[in-house]
Order: C-alpha cells, then sequence, then structure tokens
C-alpha cells in the first residue's frame, strides 16, 4: 500500500488537453459501468455555458493548448453544445465523447459544414460496450444498442468518421474475437472503415457496484515511476473544466482533492497519484487521448497484438 | 545560407533518395537535409546509407534510427491501434536484421534536431516535434496558438518536421512558419504514387519560400523488390496506389477521409 511518502507527484509539463465536463453530470442513460454515476437526474455538477467555454478558449490560447474534449454526461443533453463545438474549431480539433443516442441531422449539418470550413479536425467518440443488443444493453440499458447504432449511421452519413469507444467488460481473451465483430457489425451498417478505441474500466462510481472497486494495493507507487513515461498519465497534459473549476483530469472529478484552481492559469500545480484511478492510467496509458494526440513510447499494453 | 533541401522519411526507399537528390542539386540549393527515419517499409535498408555518406546530407535522429541504432525491441513509432504495431513490428524486424553494424552505429550517433541561421531566421529541424521525437503533428490538429508556443519555447523562427507522413505549412505570427517536409518513403494517401521533399528558402524580403516538391521514382522496381524481399502485401499496395493501407488509426479525421481506407 501506498503511504504518504510513496506516493509519486505529477508535474503538468504542457496543458496540452484542455477537458470540458459541459453536460456535467447530466445523462438521459444510466450505464452501470459509468465511473462517474452519471443519470438524468444527476444535478452533481452542472453545465457548462457557451460563455463558460469562450472565456477558457481565449484563455487557452496564450498557454499554448493543441486539442479540446468535450464530455459528459451526455454533451448533447447541453442546448449549446453545437454553438460551443463551432466555436472551438475556430480555435483546434475538437473531440467530443457521446453515446450517439440523441443526435439530430440538423446539428451534423451545422457541424459538418463548421468542421469543413475549418483548419481542424472535428472527432466524435461514441461509446457502445458490444457488438450485439445483447452485449451492450446488460451495461448500458434497454434499446441503447440500436439507438446508439443509428447515430453511428447518421454520423456516417454526414461525412464524419466515429471512433466506436467500448469499455472492455469482457475477458481480455476474448479481445480480437470481439474486435472484430466490432468491425463486421459496423461494415453491415454502413460503417466500411469503422475506427474503434478500446478502453480499460475504471472501477470507480457505478461500476465500483457493477464489479468491485480498487484494491488498497492499487495504487502507483514511488518505484513504479523508475523507467516510466510520464507522458502517458493524463495529468501530465491535462486539465478539466467543470461548473466548479479546474480539475486535475476527466476521471476523477469527484474526488474532492481533484479541484486544482479556479482558472487554467492557476490549476498547474503537481498533483499526488493517490488513486485507484491513477493505477488504471498507469497500467494502460493515454487512456483519454485520441491515437492522433496521443504520444505513446511504445506498445502499450492494451495495444499488442 | 539561404536555400535548403529538406528530406523527411525515407523508409528505405533508395530509388526516390536518388532521384529527389538529383533533382534538388539541378534546382541549386545550399545544403541537403534528412529529418530521419531512414529504415521502415522498404527494401534493402543499407542502400540508403551510401548516398547520404555520398551527397553529404546532414541527418536528424527520428525514432525509427534511435531504435535501429540502439537495438530497441520496437520502432516506437507512437501507433496505439493493434494491426498498425502488427504491421510496423513486422518492418522493424526486417529493416532490423539487414541494417549494417556500421550503419546502425551512425543512427545511433545521430542528433535529435539540428539548428542552423537560414539567412537570418533561425531555423530548427527536427523529426516530429522540437519537444518530443514521435509527436505526430497533423495540420488539423495542430492549433496555430500550439504552434507559436513550441516557435516561442524553442526560440525557432522556422520549424521543420516529419514523422506524420503528410506535408503541411502554416504561417505564424510574428513571421515565422511551421513546415511538415512530408516524406520520400511512401506515398501520401492521395491516390498518386509520386512521394515528396521540400525547398525551404528565406527571401530577401524576409518571408519564407516553401516549395513542396513532387518526386517521381520507379516505384514498379521498388515494388517488386519489396515482393522479392518478402514485405507484406499491404506495403506494396500502398506503393503501387499511392493508398495508405496501415498506420490508418493515427491519422485524424479530417485526413483519415482525404484517403481510400
Amino acid at each position: 500500500m501506498a503511504t504518504t511518502d510513496n506516493i509519486p507527484r505529477v508535474q503538468l509539463s504542457h496543458l496540452d488537453h484542455l477537458w470540458f465536463q459541459v453536460s456535467g453530470t447530466r445523462c438521459n442513460l444510466t450505464c452501470h459501468h459509468c465511473f462517474i454515476s452519471c443519470h438524468p437526474q444527476n444535478d452533481n455538477f452542472g453545465y457548462l455555458t457557451f460563455a463558460d467555454v469562450k472565456k477558457q478558449l481565449i484563455d487557452s490560447v496564450k498557454l499554448g493548448v493543441k486539442e479540446y474534449y468535450f464530455t459528459g454526461g451526455e454533451p448533447f443533453l447541453n442546448r449549446e453544445m453545437v454553438p460551443i463545438l463551432i466555436e472551438t474549431l475556430k480555435y483546434g480539433p475538437a473531440t467530443v465523447l457521446t453515446n450517439g443516442t440523441v443526435l439530430k441531422d440538423e446539428w451534423l449539418t451545422a457541424l459538418r459544414d463548421a468542421e469543413s470550413t475549418s483548419l481542424y479536425a472535428l472527432e466524435f467518440r461514441v461509446s457502445i460496450d458490444g457488438f450485439s443488443a445483447d452485449m451492450n444493453d446488460p451495461i448500458r440499458g434497454e434499446g441503447t444498442f440500436e439507438k446508439a447504432i443509428n447515430g453511428v449511421t447518421q454520423l456516417v452519413q454526414h461525412g464524419f468518421l466515429p471512433i466506436i469507444t467500448a469499455a472492455r467488460t469482457w475477458n481480455p481473451e476474448r479481445e480480437m474475437d470481439i474486435v472484430s465483430g466490432f468491425v463486421q457489425m459496423l461494415q453491415k451498417r454502413g460503417y466500411a472503415t469503422p475506427r474503434l478505441k478500446i478502453l480499460p474500466t475504471l472501477q470507480l462510481g457505478a461500476e465500483e457496484n457493477r464489479t468491485h472497486g480498487y484494491r488498497k494495493d492499487e495504487r502507483v507507487t514511488r518505484n513504479m515511476m523508475d523507467n516510466y513515461d510520464v507522458k502517458q498519465l493524463i495529468c501530465e497534459h491535462s486539465r478539466i473544466v467543470t461548473d466548479r473549476g479546474v480539475h486535475v483530469c476527466p476521471i476523477l472529478i469527484e474526488s474532492p482533492d481533484s479541484l486544482v484552481g479556479n482558472s487554467l492559469a492557476d490549476a498547474q500545480d503537481d498533483y499526488a497519484l493517490d488513486h485507484g484511478a491513477c493505477f488504471t492510467c498507469y497500467q494502460y496509458g493515454a487512456i483519454c487521448s485520441n491515437a492522433s494526440g496521443s504520444t505513446m513510447t511504445s506498445s502499450s499494453p492494451e495495444t499488442k497484438p | 545560407m539561404a536555400r535548403i533541401a529538406c528530406f523527411g522519411g525515407i523508409y528505405n526507399n533508395y530509388l526516390a533518395l536518388e532521384k529527389a537528390i538529383r533533382d534538388a542539386q539541378c534546382r541549386g540549393v545550399d545544403d541537403l537535409f534528412c529529418l530521419g527515419d531512414l529504415g521502415a517499409f522498404g527494401p534493402y535498408p543499407d542502400r540508403v546509407f551510401p548516398l547520404l555518406y555520398d551527397h553529404n546530407i546532414q541527418c536528424i535522429q527520428g525514432n525509427y534510427d534511435h531504435s535501429i541504432g540502439h537495438e530497441l525491441d520496437d520502432c516506437r513509432c507512437g501507433y496505439t491501434d493493434p494491426r498498425d504495431n502488427y504491421f510496423a513490428a513486422l518492418s522493424y524486424e526486417y529493416t532490423q536484421s539487414r541494417t549494417s553494424v556500421a550503419n546502425r552505429s551512425f543512427l545511433r550517433d545521430l542528433p535529435a534536431e539540428i539548428r542552423l541561421d537560414l539567412a537570418g531566421k533561425r531555423t530548427l529541424l527536427c523529426h516530429g516535434s522540437p519537444r518530443q521525437t514521435n509527436e505526430f503533428l497533423w495540420e488539423s490538429t495542430s492549433p496555430t496558438h500550439f504552434l507559436e508556443h513550441l516557435a516561442d519555447e524553442y526560440e525557432a523562427d522556422v520549424i521543420l518536421a516529419t514523422h506524420t507522413g503528410i506535408k503541411w505549412h502554416r504561417c505564424l505570427a510574428g513571421n515565422r512558419d511551421f513546415v511538415n517536409v512530408g516524406v520520400l518513403g511512401r506515398p501520401e494517401n492521395d491516390g498518386h504514387t509520386n512521394v515528396w521533399y521540400t525547398l525551404i528558402e528565406n527571401l530577401p524580403n524576409g518571408a519564407l519560400s516553401v516549395e513542396f516538391v513532387p518526386i517521381e521514382y520507379d516505384y514498379q522496381r521498388l515494388a517488386k523488390e519489396m515482393q522479392q524481399e518478402g514485405i507484406p502485401s499491404e506495403f506494396i499496395e500502398t506503393v503501387r496506389t499511392g493508398w495508405w493501407t496501415t498506420c490508418l488509426e493515427v491519422l485524424p479525421s479530417k485526413e483519415r477521409r482525404r484517403g481510400q481506407h
């Protein structure tokens, strides 16, 4: 078990990835593995407004931010989501993490137009936790598989190439079969060149009840940092803005010690890797970034063929 | 020095390198530079080196060169997708086992960056980015303010990089520039078989001239040699068609949509 002396601290080297908890903890779904227990009535964290985001975008310029990410909850429950993304594309590349179940054609048309006139990419990451309703729905809710696949189809029809994101709720030995199941299913539904991102589960929030929490010995210790590429840790290059302030990373917002400042400029202090989730981040590396924006130094454990 | 030619990743494509050297010499340049990743993808790794030595081409160490030079277990290419890593591993094993001891030693000793004075412009040549050899700087995921931050931080008026395989140029505030010089190793996923290098010149009026130069080479011969060497057919298809078949998952959607796969 890690003692205070034995807990490594990580310095923010540069704010590469700026995240926004844009819909707070409000989500139209109640997934059993959600690491921040989002659901339709969860107002623990509130929405960010267009003005909130715009202020941070302006501040981000002098900090030299590289990429912008939007998460929730379900970001598209925020009525200002489309204008927020359109505005962001004036500053840099934007990625939105959605469950794909509430997308509207008129929103996607507006976003496609905005992306085509922007220098920068707009990425959609759509969460689907299995290549069939039988696999997905027990985790994400009845009927969510069909709704999410319809969302993927909508995105593809509007010219986007969504990244399908699945949490690894299966035995790792089945990984290759499951990946190929996803590819076949998506191709059958009209997505010719599917992009996939498989994530480890985080033993937090609802997932703690679905399976189990972290053991006390599942912590990062100082000696584990020897010869470790610290760039793999989200807190080394990211911060997330919520309606309460700036937190260290998108995974830990519910932990009181994750609030590290009121503004981006004063959220630069180093952070103690004191949580079980830090252990998952350490093990898998770059779990929150897009592949195009990660800087892996070698094949990560989750990606070895 | 005011006018230079920059070659991006060569990836064992000695046929394209030969043509690019000749082309640059005909156009008149003060110096030739290679921004790293001499190996990977193509056939006969050792054929690239004599060309570099004979023409005094100054090279930077790319991630591939670092790995081959230090005999590491993989190329540190920065891929995260299992299929991309699978093909990267095949190509790495091939190149590693066919690079001579002397050439490995050359790779090991290459510098991570070169700084030069381009007729008054502080010019920084690097592989991926000034801060990390295998960082991908794509056009659609590199905000102008981020590139300006790099230019400030690394005290450069011109940053020249490669690594992604696709060329692009952005003008920055303060009459500064970022240029991805493209690669000679493989076509850039546009359905054309040619590859690219870049001529950089600081003009008398202080503006930077950036000319991307297409290089047509004997790609059929390269493809045939790759076949003879047992290199995966997916790589050969790219040489013959100009469309990428591997390393696709690191592409942002804007760049990916321009390709066929």
